[in-house]
């Protein structure tokens, strides 16, 4: 049996305010764009996660517990279902009510914080276990790094946090000529097994099926799963990662993406070889076939699959040290609400935007920058970070 | 006196410091009785005008027809070649506009003028220039006036056809040259029209010293013809006296300006660097905008002051007073500036000034802080000096007050009037 595990990312920033201005430094604290937050809330929620959480339920229903599934619903998106849209909170409350949906666990605000502070990673690891655990009924036994950001130092301090599973990025450059349909043991680790993204697959969905010049559109249901069906003896498994926002956002419903998924699990179960495990279950059933050694970071994003899309030019290195260097002040505030306000700050998306390499992937990256250009970014953001910082100086008597 | 003047821009509508200066000198001039119809490219409804009569030639319905049109061109032989430009061109953005459109012709230019021309900044605007010229030669024609009066290299054509169709004397108005803008990189046509304006005037007021002597060894012109006529600011506070509470306790040393080459904000940034490595109690602010704006933020995060340095991005209205009011050191480190009226501006708001060696407004400064724009050890060093001696500082504020007194744009006003005088034969 060779089972198929489809995971989704459900994430959702909080947008800065482009008007926030240096003016406004020691006078406003409304960091967020309140607006944009609810309109793009709302927009994907009726473009997406509505729906999207219909369809899944009913095909769950439909396939009598055959069809199963995985999310990793970051803490930023869920204040935001509660601020914004609680209803599509309701709908993924009833897709974990099924028993066959996994919750993944991360980092709460899908920082980049295991790159500069081991402590504040786990605190965030933890806070987002619990709240997983509150509205979702079970502790994540699988986690996943922000954009599956990787490295064999990443897989060991999850192992050590309890951990069963861990998905990352079947990049090329780590793989060579093996394969990511096996399970794999994170270099170092002893119980803990890594789960590659098939990225060819994976991204046939998230970012080609709609495109006219590939030679393969229209990807129909038959033919994707002629597709999966090809790995039959050559694999143990079937990793299926991309944004849930694929469906009906990055991927407008008239691409025929919901029609998509909705033959899919009956087509992919058509070859008695195949079956649907959300990634826990898989990894339970399974064992590793080789040693993974990753000892730089990797992860899903750009051709590059590693964290340039974050960090390296001297905007992103810049903010990103200067947000990190306030944890200690920030955190002896204690003042919930500051912290909560700094860690926003430490979501990844906002690193993203002051990204500079505008090449194969410049496409992928205009399309999630609400900003004109990076520079604009940094300054928004650096404006923000600058004001907190005077904030938490006022707050510790420091001024 | 009566005067016909060309200006290309008027406050609130500005894109740099001679939308300012006409503003300020013909409110002197008024004030000395001076009757002034100002003819701007187009009209809006805000400008600050009640002084004056302000003109649109987008409101004016020139009769003139291709023959005038082509008659100029023979004249002019600069227009042999029109092509796009603006006042504020960089190289890169000339070479892409240059991509986009194709030279103009005589009878584009009448066709715009049938259709009322929009007087706009944008499109192609050197056919705005002929066009504009038109104009004037038929204000020339059908109104009563003493003298021309044009500034800058944009409504020089005017002032040339106005003198020709009318024969009154012509005051060409030098604030900023082509070198001032392009280094010795210059754009020929633009220096042609200059040239040809200069030639053209019956006189030449220059904004400094400094200007004079690029128009005297650049341009070869009569040094007997330029007189020099200082900028001055407006004293007005719209904020009143109070100063602006700063959020941080740390001193904030301001640039503010286009943050292009002929400013110099990259020697901002890099002596930034070097105040904060000897003191971290210092803020840096920059605001403008530019074609270097985004080499010179990644080079600020570059120099890790992200925490010291912030970027406004380009202010207008209530918001200059406000950083002014705030700000505690103004500095101007231009690489070449024919006046540069921020520092007095500072003044005003009691904020004392360091000025590039390399600028017309270090003439009229009372002991000005001089650095030379490329020294930026100098620069830091004085930066450094001046925020942390409080008695040099208050000095440079007293300095600053005496320099305002005299400052004046009816002083100013006054100059130009003598010079309308003398060209007038002495009428009224």
């Amino acid at each position: 049996m060779i089972p198929v595990c489809f995971y989704f990312q459900v994430h959702q920033p909080m947008r800065l305010d482009q008007g926030y201005s240096f003016f406004d430094i020691g006078r406003s604290h409304r960091y967020r764009d309140e607006a944009a937050n609810r309109d793009i809330m709302r927009k994907v929620a009726d473009k997406c996660y509505l729906p999207a959480n219909r369809m899944m339920l009913d095909l769950i229903n439909e396939h009598r517990g055959d069809f199963r599934i995985s999310y990793a619903i970051t803490g930023v998106v869920m204040e935001q279902f509660q601020e914004f849209c609680p209803e599509v909170l309701d709908s993924f409350r009833a897709l974990a009510d099924t028993g066959c949906v996994e919750f993944i666990g991360e980092t709460h605000y899908h920082s980049l914080a295991f790159l500069f502070s081991r402590e504040e990673f786990r605190r965030q690891v933890k806070m987002h276990g619990r709240i997983l655990e509150e509205f979702f009924g079970a502790r994540p036994t699988t986690f996943r790094n922000t954009e599956l950001i990787y490295s064999n130092d990443l897989a060991l301090e999850v192992e050590k946090m309890g951990y069963k599973t861990i998905l990352c990025e079947g990049a090329d450059h780590v793989l060579g000529w093996r394969s990511p349909n096996y399970l794999y043991q994170p270099a170092g680790c002893t119980r803990l097994k890594a789960m590659l993204k098939n990225y060819r697959l994976s991204d046939d969905v998230a970012f080609r099926f709609s495109d006219r010049n590939w030679s393969e559109w229209p990807v129909t249901t038959d033919k994707f799963a002629r597709w999966v069906h090809a790995l039959a003896g050559n694999g143990d498994v079937v990793n299926l990662f991309m944004d849930y926002e694929t469906i009906g956002e990055h991927q407008w419903a008239d691409t025929g993406i919901f029609e998509f998924f909705r033959c899919l699990p009956k087509a992919v179960l058509a070859h008695g070889d195949f079956v649907f495990r959300t990634p826990g279950e898989a990894s339970a059933e399974l064992d590793p076939m080789a040693q993974l050694d990753v000892p730089y970071f990797t992860s899903w994003a750009d051709l590059e699959r590693d964290v340039t899309a974050w960090l390296g030019n001297p905007m992103q290195d810049q903010a990103a040290e200067l947000a990190y260097a306030l944890e200690d002040d920030v955190l002896a505030t204690g003042d919930d609400e500051l912290i909560a306000t700094w860690r926003e700050l430490l979501t990844s998306d906002h690193f993203y935007y002051m990204c500079t390499k505008w090449f194969s992937d410049g496409d992928v990256h205009k399309y999630f920058n609400p900003y004109d250009t990076p520079h604009q970014a940094f300054i928004t953001y650096m404006n923000a970070l600058n004001d907190l910082a005077l904030r938490v100086r006022r707050d510790l008597g420091k001024d | 006196m009566r005067v016909l003047m060309f200006g290309w821009e008027f406050p609130p509508y500005i894109s740099g410091g001679l939308g300012t200066a006409c503003l300020g000198l013909t409110r002197g001039l008024a004030r000395l009785g001076t009757d002034i119809v100002f003819v701007l490219p187009r009209l809006d409804s805000k400008e600050e005008g009640g002084h004056l009569t302000l003109m649109g030639a987008n409101r004016i319905r020139a009769k003139v027809g291709i023959s005038e049109i082509l008659e100029l061109r023979e004249r002019v032989s600069v227009l042999e070649v029109l092509s796009p430009l603006r006042p504020y061109l960089t190289e890169k953005e000339y070479r892409s506009i240059l991509e986009r459109s194709e030279h103009i012709t005589a009878q584009d230019i009448a066709g715009e003028l049938n259709n009322d021309f929009t007087g706009g900044y944008g499109g192609n605007l050197m056919a705005e220039i002929v066009r504009y010229s038109v104009v004037g030669a038929h204000l020339a024609a059908s109104r009563e006036f003493d003298v021309i009066h044009a500034h800058d290299w944009m409504t020089v054509l005017a002032g040339i056809e106005a003198k020709r169709v009318s024969g009154k004397p012509l005051v060409v108005h030098a604030h900023a040259l082509e070198f001032d803008r392009s280094g010795e990189h210059v754009n020929q046509q633009v220096y042609d029209i200059e040239r040809a304006g200069f030639e053209a005037a019956d006189r030449i007021c220059a904004v400094s010293h400094f200007t004079r002597e690029t128009i005297i060894n650049r341009y070869s012109i009569d040094p007997a013809k330029i007189t020099v006529v200082h900028n001055a600011v407006s004293k007005k506070r719209r904020l009143g006296q109070m100063r602006i509470e700063k959020p941080f306790k740390e001193k904030l040393v301001l640039f503010l300006g286009r943050i292009t080459f002929q400013k110099g904000p990259d020697y901002f940034v890099e002596a930034a660097a070097k105040v904060l490595r000897q003191n971290r109690d210092i803020r840096f602010a920059m605001a403008g905008s530019g074609d270097m704006f985004p080499r010179m933020v990644e080079r600020m995060a570059e120099l890790r002051m992200a925490d010291r340095f912030h970027f406004l991005g380009f202010v207008r209205g209530m918001d200059v007073e406000r950083i002014y009011a705030m700000s505690d050191l103004y500095v101007m480190p231009s690489v070449t500036e024919p006046f540069g009226i921020t520092p007095l501006e500072a003044m005003v708001y009691d904020v004392p000034s360091i000025v590039s060696r390399q600028s017309g407004v270090a003439e009229i400064m009372e002991n000005a802080v001089k650095v030379d724009f490329w020294d930026v050890d100098r620069l830091a060093f004085e930066i450094l000096d001046i925020l942390g001696n409080e008695d040099r500082s208050a000095l440079l504020k007293l300095s600053g007050r005496h320099t305002l007194k005299r400052v004046q744009w009816e002083h100013s006003a006054q100059k130009v009037l003598d010079i309308y005088r003398q060209l007038t034969g002495g009428a009224s």
